[in-house]
């Protein structure tokens, strides 16, 4: 698959790093505004989706590694796994608040749901990069 | 008594299912399947409002007890999140199966797919 | 397909429509009656506005919604988790396979 022209290419370049901090910041702020993992994820995501998109197939070949994005997915899942198990190990429920509360509608406020939420969003943005690499690298048959 | 959302959310549903029931293209069934669930989607939210209401969000300007007579209801949305993911993976999983179909059989019509088993 | 059997499909997406039409607008309750169930002669009021008075309280959070999937309904979440790892590694499986010919 075949890249754009100079002016996709440069708009791309220019509009990648306020893509990933949007999405970054709906991602952190997801117990104060509307959003949170899911969507958050999905945005960033995107970005890296649009940048792939605009420089082709063939230069971006080498840079994509398939192990890299399992192991992220891994690891986001691992962490709400974790801080369930905090719960158990202190001795209340599963996934039950241990982290102080702290002030109301501040950043660090909330207990574990903004941590919570960066373990899901991590994994929704390696799970849906994953996918977009298989459907299109995974496809050994095509140039014979 | 005849109210704008919920009559929308019953064609969405009435024309997924159409699609469902009448095509024969495999990736026309998948957008009908897509359109049913989100007739379903905008049925559940509907059922939660409340007349006048704001957002389920506490905000700088308020006092808790009359936020708790003001919002709408919380529920529906936080389980319509959860039915959107698992939409997005299901259409993932139903077109990439599709591309599998198209390499083996050549063709992506479901009744000659349905004959020719190879 | 026949097309006996695609009038006979036609004809019962259409009654179908109108069945549900007809049953959103004469049976359901007002729109925008939200804190009020009404089953027969026994009206209550819904577990949405219990939650509402309690979630900032007992969570810390200022959206509710927040509190709701994680607070409350912390399993249905992680059951989501799960079926999004599942659905990431059938769509890997299934490329692999097609890419393989040789």
């Amino acid at each position: 698959m075949a890249g754009m022209s100079i002016i996709v290419r440069t708009i791309t370049r220019l509009l990648f790093p306020f893509m990933f901090l949007l999405g970054a910041y709906i991602v952190v702020h997801g117990h104060l505004t509307p959003g949170g993992g899911f969507p958050g994820g999905v945005i960033i995501a995107a970005s890296f989706v649009m940048l792939i998109l605009a420089y082709g197939t063939e230069r971006v070949r080498k840079q994509v590694v398939f192990t890299r994005a399992e192991v992220l997915e891994s690891i986001g899942g691992l962490t709400i796994g974790v801080l369930g198990l905090l719960g158990i190990i202190v001795g209340v429920a599963f996934l039950q608040n241990v982290f102080p509360l702290g002030d109301f509608g501040r950043l660090f406020s909330g207990g574990n749901l903004p941590l919570l939420y960066l373990g899901v969003g991590v994994k929704v943005t390696a799970g849906i990069l994953l996918i977009f690499y298989a459907m299109l690298f995974g496809f050994g048959g095509e140039e014979e | 008594m005849i109210n704008f959302n919920y009559v929308v959310a019953m064609l969405l549903i009435t024309l997924g299912l159409y699609c469902l029931l009448l095509k024969r293209n495999l990736i026309k069934l998948i957008i009908g399947l897509s359109v049913l669930t989100d007739g379903v989607h905008l049925f559940l939210i509907s059922m939660g409002y409340r007349a006048g209401g704001i957002a389920p969000i506490v905000t700088d300007d308020m006092t808790l007890g009359s936020f708790s007579t003001q919002a709408v209801d919380p529920i529906p949305q936080a389980l319509v999140l959860t039915s959107i993911v698992i939409n997005v993976c299901i259409l993932a999983l139903a077109l990439s199966l599709s591309i599998y179909i198209y390499r083996h059989y050549g063709t992506l019509k479901l009744s000659e797919v349905r004959r020719l088993k190879e | 397909m026949g097309k006996v059997q695609r009038i006979l499909s036609l004809g019962m997406v259409v009654i179908v429509g109108v069945l549900l039409i007809s049953a959103v607008s004469l049976t359901m309750p007002d729109f925008g009656s939200f804190p009020r169930r009404q089953i027969g002669e026994n009206v209550e009021s819904a577990i949405g506005q219990q939650i509402l008075e309690n979630a900032p309280e007992q969570t810390g959070a200022a959206n509710v919604v927040t509190s709701v999937v994680w607070g409350y309904r912390g399993y249905d979440t992680l059951g989501e988790a799960t079926v999004l790892f599942t659905a990431v590694v059938g769509v890997v499986m299934v490329f692999r396979a097609v890419g393989r010919p040789e």
